[in-house]
């Protein structure tokens, strides 16, 4: 699905990630975790496409494919997804209308006609269900005046409608209560199948105990410093980062 | 909604102004210059009776003496006002004619426009007075609105069958001494429209006149008196589009409209003047005076889109007269490139219980400069009177400038007036997230504007609104890299 080869970025002229190797398959879920600083959003946004960010070295292949040449709306057409950690307020533009926009630009990339409105109805209808999701909520504007919790169940609303197949999860769990996290996470779960894949970058493990990788990445100084499965993930929980930090320097 | 995105996109790819080609008719133009005599000779060629030829006189006089403003905030070369040819008629057309019998190249133009007489005719609820070079063509309708005693034709011939309703209303909301460019239109205006509507009656239909500058160097002087008698309702749409020239074009309308005691006037107005090249070559000269008066329980609405015009001087206004009285101002103003408006809107508390609300839109791109200029003015005997105003401006790139002017002028304690304004930018964030859904970069523009003016875009008339959506979309092709 993801592979990441030897990846090297920069903002501004300073170096961010220094060498990335990472593999996703279909079917698994990924955890990267690591300290503050570490590089972990930057990977999210470079993986998007995000201009910001200068790729210096290294290649992504999304499905076999080298994607270093595509936009990314063609990288969305084919398949990213990133829930935002801070999701951007677009006032006067409905959830609903935005995500219309959205699916229909995605159909028009494939030269597909739009979706008719009564499938897309039904497609809201049943997504806002299965996130819980008070369907007078989808008639306000995007994310403006959104509490926190709102801004990342709308992300996972998205992601619902727009069946990615590579989602990535840029701290989601910040700024959520524990029942919002357990109506975030049972969406992740129920949209998970053996045809997609998902990445979820946090800094806590409290968020793996609703989503559960197969395996865990600890991200620090811009490389994957360690790879383990889920019990990496307790054990950063109950040790912190220190040990990983006096790790890598040796 | 019959327009769908490929349009869009079609309309898109056409980065020059669509509507900029020049359509070869035969016209009576008179010799450029203004004076005295071309004053007179103009009320003769339209056959006007001695009072208007008068009245045109006086106004001429008062402009002579007048100075041409300077005070709002754009910048241009004066235009030479004797180096403009104040009247020029299409010649084949004759008001008298059936739609058959007008020039063929001007039903051609219409097509281009997309306005077709012929369509229009088949549309529903719309009835069409169309203003080609200063002298009417065609008017349809007519007789759907006879029925109901609704007067709706070109305002020369109101001057011919009407002239008791004119000689009353014409200059008393908007007086020829008024200011420099009412002065110069009350002497030349060559024509434009003429609605009332009797005591009681509700227009069944949109009202609508499209507007059109074609001869070079002509400039283009409509007058328009709309008079909307107790407890009627009207709403009126203005439409206009224009060839792109190389020189400046100047216009300069006059826009009045009368609410009587529980009467409503809704007044829509899409402006797309031609705004000048990519370097800010030419362009239309847009100074329009627009001013309601609105007596007892009385409401007039003003929206507007304006999108067009090099330099564009507006400010509709309502005289709120009458107790419990309401004034409404509805705007989204965009400019691209080199353009300049200076937009805004009077809001005049003269009763009691009078209410008005301002919301305006001002949309930067390029080197543009957007100016919003209000005035709320509470006189002392307007007890309890409420504005509202909200002004937002959004600005897109580093180089363009958007400006807010508010004045308010409160001399009665009672009054609650209320101002909020904000700036935002579109922000590379916004752009990169509607990206990572899949939405490209001009798409999402698109869609943060039309957001951005979707409280207005929501007052306008459906067909409108349409209109209107489209060209705040071609108004902004290209201006975020």
């Amino acid at each position: 699905m993801l592979k990441i080869k030897d990846l090297h970025a920069n903002v501004e002229g300073k170096e961010i990630l220094r060498g990335i190797n990472l593999e996703v398959n279909a079917g698994e879920v990924h955890a990267i975790m690591g300290p503050n600083g570490s590089g972990k959003s930057t990977l999210a946004s470079v993986i998007a496409g995000n201009e910001t960010y200068e790729v210096t070295a290294g290649d992504i292949f999304l499905n076999g494919e080298n994607i270093e040449d595509l936009s990314p709306e063609e990288r969305a057409h084919n398949g990213v997804f990133l829930s935002f950690q801070y999701p951007v307020e677009i006032p006067g533009v409905s959830v609903t209308n935005f995500m219309k926009t959205a699916i229909n630009e995605s159909r028009k990339a494939k030269g597909l006609e739009d979706m008719p409105a009564k499938d897309m109805l039904k497609l809201i209808r049943d997504k806002s269900e299965l996130l819980e999701i008070d369907r007078k909520f989808l008639s306000r504007s995007l994310n403006e005046g959104f509490s926190g919790g709102e801004k990342k169940r709308n992300e996972i609303f998205q992601m619902a409608m727009l069946e990615p197949k590579l989602a990535i999860l840029d701290e989601t769990d910040s700024g959520l209560d524990i029942d919002a996290l357990r109506i975030v996470a049972n969406g992740v779960n129920k949209l998970k199948s053996k045809d997609n894949a998902v990445v979820v970058i946090t800094h806590y493990q409290r968020l793996l105990e609703y989503i559960v990788p197969d395996f865990v990445h600890v991200l620090y100084n811009g490389k994957i410093v360690k790879s383990g499965t889920k019990e990496l993930a307790m054990e950063l929980e109950e040790k912190g980062y220190d040990w990983i930090k006096q790790e890598a320097a040796v | 909604m019959a327009y769908t995105e490929e349009e869009l996109k079609k309309e898109l790819e056409t980065k020059e102004y669509e509507y900029g080609f020049y359509t070869d008719i035969e016209s009576d133009t008179f010799p450029i210059g203004l004076s005295e005599e071309i004053v007179i000779a103009i009320s003769k060629k339209k056959n006007e009776p001695q009072w208007m030829t008068d009245w045109r006189i006086e106004a001429y006089r008062v402009w002579e003496k007048m100075e041409e403003p300077d005070w709002a905030n754009v910048h241009y070369e004066k235009p030479d006002f004797q180096a403009i040819s104040y009247y020029s008629a299409p010649k084949k057309a004759d008001p008298n004619k059936k739609l058959e019998d007008v020039d063929p190249e001007l039903l051609e133009m219409y097509k281009k426009l997309g306005i077709s007489v012929d369509e229009q005719k088949k549309l529903q609820n719309v009835a069409v007075d169309i203003v080609v070079d200063s002298v009417s063509v065609a008017t349809t309708f007519k007789k759907t609105l006879a029925e109901k005693g609704i007067i709706f034709m070109p305002i020369s011939e109101a001057i011919q069958e009407h002239p008791e309703l004119v000689r009353k209303y014409m200059g008393s909301i908007v007086p020829t001494t008024d200011n420099f460019y009412a002065a110069l239109n009350s002497a030349v205006f060559t024509d434009g429209s003429f609605c009332y509507i009797p005591k009681g009656v509700r227009c069944p239909m949109e009202l609508s006149t499209y507007f059109r500058i074609n001869q070079a160097g002509t400039g283009q002087f409509e007058r328009t008196l709309l008079v909307a008698d107790e407890g009627s309702y009207v709403s009126y749409l203005e439409g206009c589009t224009a060839p792109s020239r190389d020189e400046n074009q100047l216009h300069a309308a006059v826009v009045e409209l009368i609410a009587m005691d529980d009467a409503e006037i809704k007044y829509s107005t899409v402006q797309n003047w031609f705004p000048g090249n990519k370097e800010g070559k030419g362009g239309v000269y847009n100074f329009v005076t627009k001013r309601a008066l609105c007596e007892k329980n009385a409401k007039v609405s003003w929206t507007q889109v304006e999108t067009g015009s090099a330099v564009t001087w507006k400010y509709p206004s309502c005289i709120l007269k009458g107790d419990n009285s309401i004034g409404e101002f509805y705007s989204i103003a965009v400019t691209n490139n080199y353009q300049q408006a200076d937009t805004g809107t009077k809001m005049i508390h003269l009763g009691k219980n009078t209410r008005s609300t301002i919301i305006s839109k001002g949309i930067s791109a390029g080197k543009s400069q957007n100016s919003y200029r209000g005035l709320v003015q509470v006189s002392s005997r307007a007890d309890n009177a409420r504005n509202f105003s909200q002004c937002d401006s959004l600005l897109m790139g580093n180089e363009c400038g958007a400006h807010t002017f508010p004045y308010i002028e409160v001399k009665n304690k009672s009054a609650m007036v209320e101002h909020e304004a904000t700036t935002s930018k579109i922000g590379e964030e916004q752009i990169f997230y509607c990206n990572q859904r899949g939405i490209d970069t001009e798409k999402a523009i698109a869609l943060i504007v039309n957001g951005f003016s979707k409280e207005v875009l929501n007052k306008l008339p459906m067909e409108f609104a349409v209109e209107a959506q489209k060209l705040l979309e071609i108004s902004l092709e290209g201006s975020v890299g």
